[in-house]
């Protein structure tokens, strides 16, 4: 192990770097678009079945096919593989921040329209936050197979730490396997217990203090 | 006119929710819509802060158009307490208090002193404002939910059925608020129930509604006297029909006036004393100025001789009054409901000025049920004679009969 990092300790920190960059990228932008597109999807009852079927159509699409058909569009290297991770993350959160937002008690709904607070007012005010655990779950899960996935877009010549792992295949090296694949799980491990902590952080009070 | 209400309808489908709903509505009245379920009164009442749109009619607010006026502007100016509260559980007491307030961009000083105002207003203590709703009884977050609804000077106030899940100590008692609201503070209320009692005891002009339509529309006494038709009466019940005709007759008539009370500083010694001497087992506390502040009873006293000095300190503080110009009908029941002995009588301002006893309602069912003439001349006399006088009318009343 020692011998595996002083020959390689240089490479697999870039490594690293590589796969965090890309799925990072990948979740990143799977954020900013399936949040508020669950969000619209409460607004738009008949659509919002049709759309949740689209995005359950490409999830079952296998991993490395998807990445396949990316090259024809956007050549190989990290581009593609950022667009086909983040097309996988899709789902999870655009699902869970649909049926988190549903799942908010109507009565509060209705009381924050009542009220007249305007329909974007209740999303923020009211809607997202009672929904951050189920869109955070949504996100959690995203990250663990965003995470998991960038290790096959080394085939796609993307690089991270799936180049260690290939590498160690063709070359039946166990040691270059467990060196790419441990760091992939210690990856996810972190980034879901990181997500975790931000999961907490967001969640609203619902209780003060003073009270045990 | 205050608002005013014209040909409404709100057609589902083929099914029409609301039929032809017309409605004018004074400044300062308590309008309350009684119905059985599914007959329209919550889509009617939605469809004046545009909660529903109506399929047809027309909605005018103070002269102004609500059909053409922004929604969103709307609801911020018409409190409205839904079914089921709808607290914010992710926000305090002050943020929930003052969510209008703060969508209309009162700076924070302000909607600070409104949730005081608010909280002190529902007899709730300050520190109240930083808890969240769910460290809150029921009955207590209704009342945050009442108030949340007038924390913007809302004059128009719509409530759907809003003490529906309430024990009935704690929905008189907000009963008692809403009415107050009105009465003193002159809001105007459009108040959903499916409670006969409630409406009774709350409207200054009830709309019986059945299958969309408006089947009758009048002041409770007018209601109790000449129901539009069988629906009415079944919904108003035999036994309200019979307390209904000495329906004039308000508590201050009846009571006696020479409750005995005592000021909560006095000493037990003093009390068992008074007691002694105006042969009661109970006495009346009131401050000094006559305000109703509770009651003390033999028991009390007895058990706790030893250990306490004062009378504040073995008193009772919850106590059940009735005001002195309630109508007699509205109270009877109550009182005998709730099988108290006797129970004070309040003038406007919370001072005791009578009692009203359980003998002193022997007169008034002999009188709702035989119809007797004197049923407004009850001069305050001796307790102890007149319940035996009760007693000697009722007996020659089965005399009568046989
Ligand atoms: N969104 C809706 N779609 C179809 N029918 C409705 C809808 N809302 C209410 N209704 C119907 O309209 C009628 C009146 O309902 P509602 O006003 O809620 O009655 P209430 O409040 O008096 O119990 C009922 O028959 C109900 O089924
Ligand atoms: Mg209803």
């Amino acid at each position: 192990m020692i011998t595996f990092i002083q020959t390689y300790g240089g490479q697999l920190l870039y490594k690293i770097w590589q796969h965090i960059y890309i799925s990072g990228i990948a979740l990143g932008l799977g954020v900013i678009i399936a949040v508020p597109l669950g969000v619209l999807l409460t607004r738009l009852k008949k659509a919002s079945v049709v759309i949740i079927e689209i995005a359950s159509v490409l999830q079952t699409i296998p991993a490395l096919a998807l990445l396949a058909m990316m090259i024809p569009i956007f050549g190989i290297g990290a581009v593609p593989a950022i667009v086909a991770l983040f097309i996988y993350s899709l789902l999870p959160i655009l699902r869970n921040t649909f049926l988190g937002l549903n799942g908010v008690d109507p009565s509060l709904r209705d009381a924050a329209k009542g009220m007249g607070m305007t329909n974007l007012q209740s999303i923020i005010k009211v809607e997202l936050p009672m929904a951050v655990p189920v869109i955070m779950s949504g996100i959690r899960l995203s990250a663990t197979y965003v995470i998991a996935w960038t290790a096959l877009a080394s085939y796609i010549g993307a690089g991270g730490l799936g180049d260690f792992i290939f590498n160690g295949l063709n070359l039946y090296r166990t040691d270059l396997i467990l060196g790419g694949s441990i760091p992939v799980i210690l990856l996810a491990l972190l980034v879901d217990w990181l997500l975790g902590k931000l999961e907490t952080w967001l969640t609203p009070r619902t209780t003060s203090n003073v009270r045990p | 006119m205050f608002l005013e209400m014209k040909h409404l309808s709100k057609i589902y489908g083929g099914n029409k929710a609301v039929d032809d709903f017309n409605l004018n509505v004074e400044k300062g009245e308590f309008i309350c819509f009684i119905g059985t379920s599914g007959s329209g009164k919550t889509t009617t009442m939605r469809m004046i802060n545009r909660m529903l749109n109506p399929s047809e009619g027309s909605i005018k607010l103070e002269g102004e158009d609500v059909l053409k006026a922004d929604p969103v502007k709307l609801r911020r100016r018409i409190g409205y307490v839904i079914q089921n509260i709808g607290l914010m559980p992710h926000m305090t007491i002050r943020d929930n208090i003052t969510i209008v307030p703060k969508l209309l961009k009162w700076s924070e000083e302000k909607r600070n002193e409104r949730a005081k105002e608010m909280i002190k207003m529902v007899e709730l203590p300050e520190d109240y404002l930083d808890r969240y709703p769910s460290e809150l009884s029921g009955g207590q977050q209704q009342r945050i939910g009442v108030v949340r609804a007038l924390a913007a000077d809302q004059d128009l106030i719509l409530m759907d059925e809003p003490f529906g899940a309430l024990d009935p100590i704690t929905r008189e008692s907000l009963q008692d608020f809403v009415k107050d609201l009105q009465e003193r503070l002159g809001k105007t209320l459009v108040f959903v129930t499916h409670d006969m009692d409630e409406a009774l005891k709350l409207a200054t002009r009830i709309v019986v509604m059945s299958h969309g339509k408006m089947v009758q529309v009048a002041t409770p006494d007018e209601i109790l006297r000449h129901p539009a038709n069988e629906f009415v009466e079944n919904l108003i019940g035999k036994d309200r029909l019979i307390q209904a005709k000495p329906s004039i007759t308000t508590v201050g008539q009846v009571m006696y006036n020479n409750a005995v009370s005592i000021t909560p500083g006095r000493s037990l010694k003093e009390a068992l004393k008074l007691m002694h001497e105006k042969r009661v087992d109970t006495l009346l506390v009131t401050d000094d100025s006559g305000v109703l502040k509770g009651y003390v009873d033999i028991e009390q006293i007895d058990y706790n001789y030893n250990t306490a000095t004062s009378v504040d300190d073995v008193m009772t503080r919850k106590v059940f009054y009735v005001n002195e110009n309630s109508i007699i009908r509205d109270t009877v029941e109550r009182i005998l409901k709730r099988g108290y002995k006797n129970v004070p009588v309040v003038d406007k301002d919370k001072k005791l000025v009578g009692i009203v006893t359980r003998a002193s309602l022997v007169d008034i069912v002999y009188d709702a049920l035989w119809g007797d003439s004197d049923t407004t001349t009850h001069p305050a006399k001796d307790k102890a004679k007149s319940s035996t006088t009760d007693q000697d009318k009722v007996v020659k009343a089965g005399d009568d009969k046989s």
